[in-house]
């Protein structure tokens, strides 16, 4: 945790963090979604509701703008904006008269709902005039690809003549929708005031719509391009792990023709899984939904951790459950108990589904052992197979003799029968 | 057994004669080596309709037919050479586990199938198998019998019993096999002898040539076939 100095910012707030991935104008709305756990959209919709309810919301947001410092940065923007003397006189200049212009017309025309608006919004355009100015480099490209346009500013010939008639017909619109508004104060009928609340919104939309349009599809194409960066990402680091590291381990093992084919068989299984299959490799019972995945799963796994090849046969199929999966893993034990001690290059995997019960065989045919005396390691292993398999009623067979090879016998009955 | 003008009469305990089909010429290279002097190589090819000519022409003992072939796969081969000269034995090898594909060139009347991973020694000793006129099922043949032919709820009426089923004995011979015996080890678990472990196999062979059980044809169907 940074004990960093926030005067203003108290306890409790101090974690939020605004992120340049979650945000439509400052990313405040997405900071409250990631702290509360509530969708960004209804923390979104929830703040423009209240904004037109009052006006002081638009005030609040920009503040909080001002003091959540982003992702990654240990100081807000106002920590910057406070010594930025020169931007505050400038602001000050321009915001004090029009405040008082504001509060003269709506008290004389008893507009008090302009005022109510009026207030708030011009102290944030303020506030927000003070972080375009004070904010990092990377955050001020963003306002002045996606902020600024409001403004009209960066907009030349065709686009400027076309910005002005829309300015132009929204004004119009909307004084008309606020003489309306102001004329429901004197007059009966009851239509008025929604009539011009209506022409109000519509002259917003024909202002802002625009605007309003580009900021969704830039932040539509800008999503769509970080989950392609993500998915390039995620290819780029399988291929790395898995891919580059094999080729890297077969031209190391160039004089030894045997490694080289099982690390070619073993990656080409994992790449056809994860190409094909849509399966990457790890646990058995996560990413397998039916015992001949399993069965494959485990066959992968155990090919690339002990350098042996894993044959296996597969009759019938069946989904998997959880005396399955504890069949599976008492299966791959036993598997790679082969693999570490038996010697043999191969070990068989015999499954078979029957109506009732589920086999499963490993066998190798390396040293064998005598059941009755094994040494104390790898008593505890056939412990561990025996102890998985009894919790659900398994049974296991172990049949093997020195100079023999090996065969562990599981069977599982089948909880969910078929027919 | 032969009747070719120029063909030695083979004998299964000699130098079995080999014709190799396979489009990879690496492959066929390393099949040469392992094979070594154990058996007498007397032409390869690398396409269905040269593999037919060359074949016909030369009567090897034993083919070792890769499943998958330019020009038409490996049972345009088999249905090149079997209908003339029915005492050349053919012996599928292929990378590929798909089902579709084993059944398809044993029922077009390869001998036995295996794996391309499989080891010199156990290649050897299948050839000189399929040259002696035994099946050779791999463990993952085996599998795909049982799976095949597995008791499914009621038998349907116009199952034949004789083609269409397995008997309990054979279904126990195939099992061990896919659980990785050796027929010599098939035959000790059985307390039987290894002449009749072959003699099951065979006959599952044949069952798996002939049967017209509905799983079987939908896998040739599948492909075309029937």
């Amino acid at each position: 945790m940074h004990r960093h100095h926030h005067p203003h910012i108290p306890g409790k707030l101090r974690s939020l963090r605004r992120t340049p991935d979650n945000r439509v104008l400052g990313g405040v709305c997405g900071a409250v979604s990631s702290a509360t756990g509530i969708d960004a959209t209804w923390v979104r919709i929830g703040f423009v509701l209240l904004s037109i309810c009052s006006g002081v919301m638009v005030f609040v947001y920009a503040m909080a703008w001002l003091l959540i410092p982003m992702e990654g940065e240990t100081s807000n923007i106002y920590s910057r904006a406070i010594s930025d003397r020169h931007g505050i006189r400038l602001i000050a200049a321009v915001l004090v008269p029009l405040l008082i212009a504001l509060s003269l017309i709506t008290s004389t025309l008893h507009l008090g709902f302009v005022g109510f608006i009026g207030w708030p919004t011009f102290l944030a355009i303020g506030v927000v005039v003070l972080i375009w100015r004070n904010a990092n480099e990377s955050e001020k490209a963003f306002i002045d690809h996606d902020v600024v346009p409001l403004l009209g500013a960066d907009t030349h010939g065709e686009g400027r003549r076309w910005l002005l008639a829309r300015v132009a017909l929204g004004v119009l619109v909307g004084a008309g929708g606020i003489v309306l508004l102001v004329e429901g104060h004197t007059t009966v009928a009851a239509l008025r005031p929604v009539g011009g609340a209506a022409l109000v919104v519509a002259a917003s939309v024909i202002i802002f719509g625009p605007w309003w349009l580009s900021l969704v599809r830039d932040l539509i194409a800008e999503r769509q391009a970080r989950a392609l960066a993500e998915e390039r990402a995620q290819m780029a680091a399988h291929v790395h792990d898995s891919v580059l590291q094999t080729l890297a381990l077969i031209q190391r093992s160039s004089d030894d023709p045997q490694n080289v084919v099982r690390l070619a068989r073993a990656q080409e299984r994992e790449l056809r899984a994860w190409l094909f299959e849509g399966r990457p490799p790890g646990a058995i019972g996560e990413d397998a939904t039916m015992l001949g995945e399993g069965v494959g799963v485990l066959q992968r796994q155990v090919e690339a951790d002990h350098g042996i090849t894993v044959q296996v046969v597969m009759v019938g199929d069946c989904e998997l459950d959880d005396a399955l999966c504890a069949l599976l893993d008492a299966a791959r034990e036993a598997t790679v108990n082969a693999a570490k001690w038996s010697g043999a290059e191969q070990v068989s995997v015999y499954a078979e589904v029957e109506p009732d019960t589920v086999m499963l065989y490993v066998r190798d045919r390396g040293r064998g052992f005598d059941p009755d005396a094994v040494p104390e390691d790898r008593q505890g292993i056939a412990q561990s197979i025996r102890a998985r398999m009894a919790r659900f009623g398994g049974s296991v067979v172990i049949r093997s003799a020195p100079g023999e090879g090996a065969e562990i016998e599981l069977s599982m009955s089948r909880r969910e029968r078929v027919r | 057994m032969s009747t070719g003008p120029d063909s030695v009469t083979p004998r299964p305990s000699g130098r079995p004669r080999i014709f190799l089909v396979d489009d990879h010429a690496v492959f066929r290279a390393g099949v040469k080596a392992e094979l070594g002097e154990a058996v007498e190589v007397i032409g390869e090819a690398d396409e269905a309709a040269a593999a037919v000519e060359l074949v016909n022409e030369r009567l090897p003992d034993v083919v070792l037919l890769d499943v998958h072939l330019p020009g038409g796969g490996g049972h345009a081969v088999l249905r090149g050479v079997l209908p003339h000269h029915p005492e050349v034995q053919f012996l599928a090898l292929s990378v590929s586990d798909a089902p579709e594909d084993v059944i398809d060139v044993i029922r077009a009347g390869a001998r036995g199938y295996i794996t391309k991973t499989i080891s010199g020694p156990e290649l050897l000793q299948a050839v000189y198998r399929v040259a002696a006129g035994d099946a050779v099922f791999s463990p993952r043949l085996a599998g795909f019998v049982l799976d095949a032919f597995a008791q499914t709820g009621a038998p349907p009426a116009d199952l034949d019993p004789e083609l269409d089923q397995l008997s309990p004995r054979e279904r126990e011979v195939l099992r061990l096999i896919a659980r990785g015996y050796t027929y010599k080890e098939v035959a000790r678990d059985l307390s039987i002898s290894a002449k009749t472990v072959e003699s099951h196999v065979s006959s599952v062979l044949r069952k798996l040539q002939l049967s017209t059980r509905h799983e079987l044809t939908r896998w040739a169907t599948d492909r075309r076939l029937v």
